[in-house]
C-alpha cells in the first residue's frame, strides 16, 4: 500500500464522518430481514428496497461520503499540502486516492447489498447487485473525487448530482438517463440476474461504456487539476 | 543535534531561487506587482505587513500559485505544475493542519517514504531531533500544543534536507523559548548552506534570524539587502509620541532643551512630540518629567504601526 493510500485510508477511518457510512446498509439489510421474518413476497418490498433504497440512496450516498473524504476533506482542512509538496506525480496521489475510495464503497454498498439480493431472490441476484455496486462504485468514486477538486462544496455538488439529476430529472427527462451512473447500475443487474423487481432503461453496452467513460475522464480530469492545485493567496 | 549536512560543493552551486518580474493578480485587485528578488543560501526574511503580499510570494515561490505574469525557478527549474521541484524544496505554511490523526512519528516518516528516502525511518528520527521532538514523538500529532504541532511541521519539511526551505510566518503562536529554539534552528540551517525564506510582520523577528531581507509592501518590493542597513532607514525616521502630563506646558518647555526632540506641538489634548531618536527620547522623557516635578499620564507612540513604519519605508 503506497504511504498516500496509507494515510488517506488513516484520515477516512480516523474521522468521525466514516460512522455515518454505517446506518444505510444497516438500514438497507435490516429492511429486507424484517420483510424475510415476516414472510413478505419479495415481489411486495424488492424494488422498493433494491432498486429505491438500495442502488438509488446507500450506493451513491457512500460512494459520496466515502469519495469526498478522500480527497475533499484534505483539501479543506488543507492537510493536502503535507502530501502535494512531495515530488510525487500527481497521477499517483489520484490514483492512490481513488484506489481507496472505490474499494472501501465496492466493501461498504457491495456487502449490504449482496445480502439483501440473496434475501429478496436468490444467490444470483446478490451475485448481480455485487457486480453492478463495483462498477457503480468506481464510475462514482471518480466522479465525487473530481468533484472535490472543483468545487469548495464537494458533498453539495454531489448531492445536487444525485439527487436532482439522477433522481428527479432522470425520471422525467429521458436523455439524462444515458448519463446517470445509477441508471448503469439497474441495468448492469438486470441483465446478469432478470427479475420483474429491476427494470433496466439503458442497454448494457451504453452501461458499461459510459461507466468507463466516467472512470477514465474522471480520473484524467482530477489528475490535471491537482496538477493546478493553487493555494489561497493572502491569509492574513 | 545531528544532521546530515550536505556536501558544500552542492550547496554552494544550487537552492537559488529566482523571482523575474512576477506579478499575481485576483480579477482586478494586483497581489503582487512586479516583482524580482533572488534568493542564496542563507536565511532570508520576508518582511511586509499583513496582506502585503508575503504569502502570495511564497505560495509562488513553491509551486502553489500560478504567477499572472513573470517566471519563478528554483535552480532554474519552474515551480508551476512541476512536483519534481518539492525533492529540493521544503514548505512550512502559516496555516497549521497536519494529519492529527498520525503520530508526529507515522507522520514525519510518512513525509519521508513520500520523498522516497533510502532509510524513511532514519531520516525520520534526525529530522524529530532537530526540532527536539522525540520526546514526545509517539503521540498523535492532535494531542500537541501550537509550537509542537509548529515542530513536527517543520521536522516533515526537513526530512528530506531540501536545499531550500520556505516558512511562512514560523513564529505564530509559539511561546519565547520556542521562538528562541526556531531562531536557532533557521539560524545553523542557514549556516550549513540552506536557502531559508521566512514570512514575518514583526521586525524584531527578522531582526534576531536574517542578514538579508526582502520587504514588501503593498505588493511591491519596497527594500532589499542588509537588514541593518534597512533598520537605519526605518530608525532615522522622526517618531510622533502623544503625551500627556500634569502641567503640559511647562514639560514642552524642558523637552525642547532635550536633543533628541526635533518638535513639540501644545493641542488642548496635551502634547504631540516628534522625535528623531526613538531610544534617547523614551529614555529622556522620565528624567525630565522627575527633574520637573512633573507626573506623566499617557505616552503613545502615535505612529508605530507597522503598516506606518513600511509606508515611511515605501516613500522613501
Amino acid at each position: 500500500m503506497s504511504t498516500v493510500a496509507f494515510i488517506t485510508a488513516r484520515g477516512l477511518f480516523g474521522r468521525r464522518r466514516a460512522l455515518l457510512l454505517l446506518p444505510l446498509p444497516i438500514l438497507l439489510v435490516g429492511l429486507a430481514l424484517l420483510c424475510r421474518a415476516y414472510d413478505v413476497s419479495p415481489d411486495q418490498w424488492g424494488r422498493a428496497v433494491i432498486v429505491g433504497l438500495g442502488l438509488t440512496v446507500v450506493l451513491p450516498v457512500v460512494a459520496l461520503i466515502v469519495g469526498t473524504g478522500v480527497l475533499g476533506s484534505e483539501v479543506d482542512d488543507g492537510t493536502i499540502v503535507h502530501i502535494l509538496t512531495k515530488p510525487l506525480p500527481r497521477r499517483d496521489i489520484i490514483l492512490a486516492k481513488y484506489a481507496v475510495a472505490a474499494t472501501v464503497t465496492t466493501v461498504v454498498s457491495a456487502v449490504p447489498l449482496f445480502l439483501t439480493g440473496l434475501l429478496a431472490g436468490s444467490a444470483k441476484l446478490g451475485a448481480a447487485l455485487a457486480v453492478a455496486s463495483l462498477v457503480g462504485a468506481l464510475a462514482y468514486s471518480a466522479l465525487f473525487l473530481l468533484f472535490s477538486l472543483l468545487s469548495r462544496r464537494p458533498v453539495l455538488v454531489g448531492l445536487v448530482y444525485i439527487l436532482v439529476w439522477e433522481g428527479l430529472l432522470g425520471n422525467f427527462v429521458s436523455g439524462t438517463k444515458v448519463l446517470a451512473v445509477g441508471q448503469y447500475v439497474v441495468t448492469i443487474t438486470d441483465k446478469i440476474a432478470p427479475t420483474t423487481m429491476i427494470e433496466s432503461s439503458v442497454g448494457l453496452t451504453t452501461a458499461l461504456v459510459m461507466s468507463a467513460v466516467f472512470i477514465v475522464l474522471g480520473t484524467i480530469a482530477a489528475i490535471n487539476r491537482l496538477g493546478s492545485f493553487s493555494l489561497a493567496g493572502e491569509t492574513s | 543535534m545531528t544532521t546530515q549536512t550536505l556536501p558544500a560543493e552542492t550547496v554552494a552551486t544550487t537552492g537559488a531561487v529566482e523571482l523575474t518580474n512576477v506579478s499575481r493578480w485576483y480579477g482586478n485587485v494586483v497581489a503582487v506587482n512586479d516583482i524580482t528578488m533572488s534568493l542564496r543560501p542563507g536565511v532570508t526574511g520576508l518582511l511586509g505587513p499583513n496582506g502585503a503580499g508575503k504569502t502570495t510570494v511564497l505560495h509562488m515561490m513553491a509551486g502553489f500559485l500560478a504567477p499572472s505574469r513573470g517566471t519563478v525557478t528554483i535552480d532554474g527549474h519552474p515551480t508551476w505544475r512541476n512536483p519534481s521541484v518539492y525533492s529540493t524544496l521544503g514548505l512550512v505554511t502559516e496555516r497549521e493542519a497536519v494529519h492529527g490523526y498520525l503520530t508526529a512519528r507515522q507522520f514525519v516518516t510518512a513525509c519521508a517514504k513520500m520523498q522516497k528516502l533510502r532509510d524513511p525511518a532514519a531520516a525520520a528520527q534526525r529530522a524529530l531531533e532537530l526540532v527536539e521532538m522525540t520526546g514526545a514523538a509517539e503521540r498523535r500529532i492532535e494531542t500537541f500544543s501550537k509550537g509542537m504541532r509548529q515542530r513536527t511541521r517543520v521536522a516533515a519539511a526537513l526530512v528530506h534536507e531540501p536545499r531550500v526551505l520556505l516558512l511562512d510566518e514560523p513564529f505564530n503562536g509559539m511561546d519565547p523559548r520556542q521562538r528562541m529554539h526556531m531562531m536557532e534552528l533557521l539560524h545553523s540551517l542557514g549556516d550549513r548552506g540552506h536557502t531559508i525564506l521566512f514570512s514575518s510582520h514583526i521586525l524584531e523577528e527578522v531582526e534576531q534570524v536574517a542578514g538579508l531581507v526582502q520587504v514588501i509592501v503593498a505588493g511591491r518590493l519596497a527594500a532589499s539587502g542588509d537588514y541593518r542597513k534597512i533598520r537605519r532607514l526605518m530608525t532615522n525616521r522622526p517618531h510622533v509620541f502623544a503625551v500627556r502630563s500634569s502641567d503640559d506646558r511647562r514639560l514642552a518647555v524642558a523637552l525642547i532643551a532635550e536633543k533628541s526632540v526635533a518638535g513639540i506641538e501644545i493641542e488642548a489634548t496635551g502634547l504631540t512630540v516628534r522625535a528623531s531618536d526613538y531610544g534617547s527620547f523614551t529614555r529622556a522623557l522620565p528624567r525630565i518629567a522627575l527633574d520637573q516635578g512633573i507626573r506623566l499620564h499617557q505616552l503613545l507612540p502615535s505612529d508605530e504601526s507597522l503598516e506606518s513604519v513600511f509606508s515611511y519605508l515605501l516613500e522613501g
